[in-house]
């Protein structure tokens, strides 16, 4: 799975898809119809925001009988996680090469 | 502070500098100075000035977003893509300057947006931390 953050970020940064994905982080495997009940949208626009989150491999569908159980992703989130780390990695060494300026500066 | 739960979105590195804000102003907005530490640049300290970042592996593009002088500074930072929001604060203490980075890893629109966004990103991590505490 190649996925970005860029990807990620962009399909949570709607709201609503958010809060759908955060629900089934906090209370697990849910059916459609159970995250209907609360979002306060259609199923038809659960649905299609869950096709999102999906595409983004931060959900996983789990068909039965009648009904769609989806389930979070955690692994999904493993871009975020590397994208803080390299860029605090980058950070920490220019604060080093600006503590060097700053006193190459008193000279 | 808690070092347990990964934080996701946001950034953030500080450091004590035994140096009066004025100067490290001057290396944050300089752009010979900001060079020496950073990137090759064409940063120019004026409001919604667009700039770039020349690195090794590619360019970053910028635009100031606030700019108070020897307080704090503020810009878009997208590179890889992905856009954040780097701002730098500056305090002055007893024995020099607090220095903070931070950066945020989200899409800022517009103001109104950006700081819509901040809300929810700040408030989606949280939970999400929660969860994988």
């Amino acid at each position: 799975m190649d996925q970005s953050p860029d990807l990620i970020f962009r399909t949570l940064a709607d709201p609503t898809r958010r809060s759908l994905f955060e629900r089934l982080c906090r209370e697990g495997e849910q059916t459609v119809g159970a995250l209907t009940a609360e979002a306060g949208i259609s199923q038809p626009a659960v649905s299609k925001h869950l096709g999102i989150l999906k595409e983004a491999g931060l959900v996983k569908d789990r068909p039965e009988g009648r009904q769609t159980h989806y389930s979070a992703q955690l692994k999904a989130l493993g871009p975020l996680v590397d994208w803080t780390q390299q860029m605090a990695r980058f950070w920490e060494s220019r604060f080093d090469d600006l503590d060097d300026l700053l006193k190459r500066m008193d000279q | 502070m808690n070092h347990a739960s990964p934080q996701l979105r946001t950034v953030t590195v500080e450091r004590e500098f035994a140096h009066a804000p004025e100067k490290i102003w001057r290396a944050l907005t300089q752009p010979h100075l900001i060079e020496a530490w950073l990137m090759k640049n064409d940063f120019v300290p004026a409001l919604h000035h667009r700039f770039k970042l020349q690195g090794d592996w590619g360019a970053v593009d910028c635009e100031v977003l606030e700019i108070e002088p020897q307080r704090s500074l503020s810009y878009t930072w997208a590179a890889l893509g992905l856009d954040s929001v780097v701002t730098w604060t500056l305090t002055p203490t007893a024995a020099g300057t607090h220095l903070r980075m931070e950066q945020s890893g989200f899409r800022p629109d517009q103001d109104q947006a950006f700081h819509g966004a901040q809300y929810g990103w700040n408030k989606f991590f949280g939970a999400l931390e929660q969860v994988l505490a």
